[in-house]
């Protein structure tokens, strides 16, 4: 599948415990882990036990409001299209590596590598495509690199704004977006600018 | 957005032009459609598991209650809003999914959401002001365990994959901070302030003059 978002939670956690078996996580990352397993079944459970002792007919509220679930994901299909294929085309064109050169004296002034800075661009408009950089630059550099290091933070710093504001406002048929992607953007570079500098600071 | 579909759309025809890469470009359109629309059904029945159980939660009062338990920071971020409305609770449900990286539970509640506050918009077709900070939370949003990543760097043989989570935080949070003040800014622009659908509509409603 393509985005964070279509990829299965449950899988990934499961990559990732089978592929750490061996390392001891810290304690924050252990009670994390518990909270992200755990979350789901108690969420469920306390709204379900509620609902129950509320007197209301869990089963039949339930299914009131599954009907809707067809109706919004196809609300989204335009909206994900346009934006898609305006990303996919413009990935395809080869625009991003004159991007790259135009931006490369800032990047070098601010000690950010400039082989990082696909990642930088890629991240509010791709999922997958920035997921994709972030593997190749660790697969190049090793992923305890400071470049490995960084594009990782860099990954997880922000979700994909122009994905998440398609999605959201394509659900319930919002066409003029006002300052949406002015605010998530400049959210973008003060991520980006942050992720650098803490890298700096903490594995530099 | 206009604009913005506008660039990408020329930018690829013409760089893709220059570059000769005019038939990737055209595949690509193709290709990537098709993907929207995966995305798209795949969507279903876990927005449908999702509207369900949230349909419960509602009727159940548990929204009620999470809308009441932030409503200071609430007030703040979202004036427009009724503290007691079911938008204050679902978004909350939203941005802790978020937190714990549930990505699956994250998108169908922040859709509900939207649904909320979408109740609230008198003109349908345009974001209000509270969407905006919404989506300024979402977008920026803040994940305590950035699962996705930290699994490429496992499998790449990282001596610790999950080193990156506070330095991920701590951009994260920066970013959401920005993005919440740019949000709230931008929202006093003389443009963007007579773009605000809820405004227009009470002008109406008063009986127009300038304010």
């Amino acid at each position: 599948m393509f985005d964070s978002l279509a990829t299965a939670t449950m899988d990934t956690i499961q990559q990732v415990a089978q592929a750490t078996a061996g390392t001891t996580d810290s304690l924050f990352v252990a009670i994390m882990k518990g909270f992200s397993n755990l979350a789901i079944p108690v969420i469920l459970f306390v709204v379900v036990v509620l609902g129950f002792i509320k007197k209301i007919k869990v089963y039949e509220t339930f299914i009131d409001g599954a009907k809707e679930g067809f109706s919004v994901a196809v609300n989204i299909i335009p909206y994900l299209v346009a934006i898609l294929v305006a990303i996919g085309m413009f990935r395809a064109s080869g625009a991003m590596g004159y991007f790259v050169r135009l931006l490369a004296p800032i990047t070098n002034l601010i000690g950010m590598p400039t082989e990082t800075l696909p990642v930088a661009l890629m991240r509010p408009l791709s999922g997958s495509g920035s997921l994709g950089l972030v593997t190749e630059l660790m697969n190049q550099h090793g992923p305890d690199s400071f470049i490995g290091r960084l594009a990782s933070t860099m990954f997880g710093s922000t979700e994909t704004t122009f994905y998440v504001i398609a999605v959201y406002f394509g659900s319930v048929g919002i066409r003029k977006s006002r300052h949406a992607i002015a605010s998530g953007l400049i959210g973008d570079l003060a991520g980006l600018l942050m992720a650098v500098f803490i890298c700096q600071i903490v594995f530099g | 957005m206009n604009y913005i579909w506008l660039a990408l759309m020329i930018i690829s025809l013409v760089v893709g032009a220059i570059n000769g890469q005019l038939e990737a470009v055209t595949k690509a359109a193709i290709e990537y459609a098709g993907v929207a629309v995966d995305i798209s059904l795949g969507l279903i029945g876990i927005m449908a598991f999702w509207l369900g159980i949230m349909k419960i939660a509602e009727e159940g009062g548990i929204i009620r209650l999470l809308s009441r338990a932030i409503r200071p920071i609430a007030k703040f971020l979202f004036p427009d809003i009724p503290p007691d409305h079911p938008a204050i609770g679902t978004m909350l449900m939203n941005i802790i999914a978020n937190w714990l990286g549930l990505g699956n539970a994250a998108t169908p509640l922040g859709l509900k959401a939207m649904k909320e506050l979408q109740k609230l918009n008198k003109s349908k077709d345009t974001a209000t002001n509270a969407m905006v900070v919404f989506l300024a939370l979402n977008t920026a949003s803040i994940t305590f365990i950035p699962m996705t990543v930290i699994a490429v760097r496992a499998r790449l043989g990282s001596a610790n994959p999950f080193e990156i989570i506070s330095t991920a935080v701590f951009a994260s949070t920066c970013a959401t901070i920005a993005a919440v003040t740019a949000a709230k800014l931008i929202q006093r622009l003389p443009n963007i302030r007579k773009s605000d659908p809820n405004r227009l509509a009470d002008k109406k409603e008063k009986g127009g003059g300038d304010v």
